[in-house]
């Protein structure tokens, strides 16, 4: 594979700081960092302010280096769709080298930190998260099989449980539930988006679930798995970690996210791009406004 | 001062002020777990 981004006609001049940022997914680290960070609020016990905060710079790093990691490897993948394209490796802004050093580094640091700073089953946890993700999910299942985001997604549930981790050592059932809201939360926000972009994994060769069991297969796939989200979402009120109000807004989020589920469901056959591209919308909503009232229901002292 | 030389001015720039930053986090680390934080 060609290491040299470079052309007859411009010399490689290097990557822009702002190339290294974006090879970190900062998007998608703004979610983890938050869900970590929830995690880590209502946690029983307590934990140094700036060893939380470390606790919640290690999450973010250890979230960018997986990123960066996932771009080295995928960056083949990357090229062929158009959302992915722009990124820096397959525009050949940066060196493949480059971005797997980078990410590495990052992965060590904040392993290291964490351990270091923190605790060691915090830190047992962000590495067992950056392995799965690049291992596990990137290049083992994600393009070998349909259930790559469903198996994959277990990375992406885990930072509440290292922010939960962090301040216990340990991890409990509370953090079971965190775990398991993000967990099934996962597929129908992936499958939305990859229902109106099944064509671009096709020419990628990714088997998402539209492109190998159809349009209809996933969207019933998308309302089960929507279903599975109440009794996840209630769990840390059953559990008595959340007060009744945080039930109700639980419920509330879960009926808007079960209605729009119901909605791409509805449309027959291929259609219904436009409900699937309002569900990803509202999903990154949905799972922001569920930590968000976790927090608050939190910092209420679960009264509310 | 070509495109080259641009950018590896702001990546220097960047690393230095990443290390500042990691020096000041050790420190703060560091008091912090030697007052039993």
């Amino acid at each position: 594979m060609s290491e040299l981004p470079t052309s007859v006609l411009a010399p490689y001049a290097g990557a822009a700081v702002g190339d290294y940022v974006q090879i970190l997914k900062p998007r998608v680290m703004s979610l983890v960092v938050f869900t970590g960070f929830v995690g880590l609020v209502v946690a029983p016990g307590h934990l140094h302010p700036v060893l939380a905060a470390v606790a919640v710079l290690c999450i973010a790093v250890g979230a960018g280096a997986s990123g960066a990691i996932n771009m080295w490897y995928d960056r083949d993948i990357d090229a062929v769709m158009r959302r992915t394209a722009s990124r820096p490796l397959p525009a050949g802004r940066m060196m493949a080298g480059e971005a797997l050093g980078f990410g590495v580094v990052l992965a060590v640091f904040a392993v290291a930190v964490m351990g270091l700073a923190v605790n060691w089953v915090a830190a047992e946890l962000l590495a067992l998260t950056v392995a799965f993700y690049v291992f596990v999910y990137t290049m083992w299942l994600k393009r070998r099989t349909p259930q790559n985001i469903v198996i994959g997604g277990a990375a992406g549930a885990l930072p509440p449980l290292i922010g939960w981790a962090a301040v216990t050592g340990d991890v409990g059932w509370g953090a079971v539930a965190l775990f398991a809201i993000i967990f099934f939360w996962t597929p129908p926000h992936f499958w939305a988006l990859s229902l109106y972009r099944a064509g671009e994994y096709e020419a990628a060769g990714v088997p998402m679930l539209p492109v190998v069991a159809g349009a209809r297969e996933t969207k019933r796939q998308m309302l089960l798995y929507t279903l599975m989200l109440w009794p996840a979402t209630l769990a840390p009120w059953l559990l008595g970690i959340a007060g009744p109000l945080y039930a109700v807004c639980a419920g509330g989020l879960s009926l808007v996210f079960t209605g729009a589920a119901l909605r791409v469901w509805r449309e027959r056959g291929d259609g219904g791009e436009r409900q699937a591209r309002q569900m990803f919308a509202f999903s990154l909503l949905y799972l922001f406004l569920i930590f968000t009232a976790l927090l608050a229901d939190h910092l209420g002292g679960g009264a509310w | 001062m070509d495109e080259r030389e641009r950018r590896m001015r702001a990546r220097n720039r960047a690393l230095l002020v990443v290390l500042l930053a990691l020096v000041a986090l050790f420190y703060v680390i560091a008091i912090v777990r030697i007052s039993g934080g």
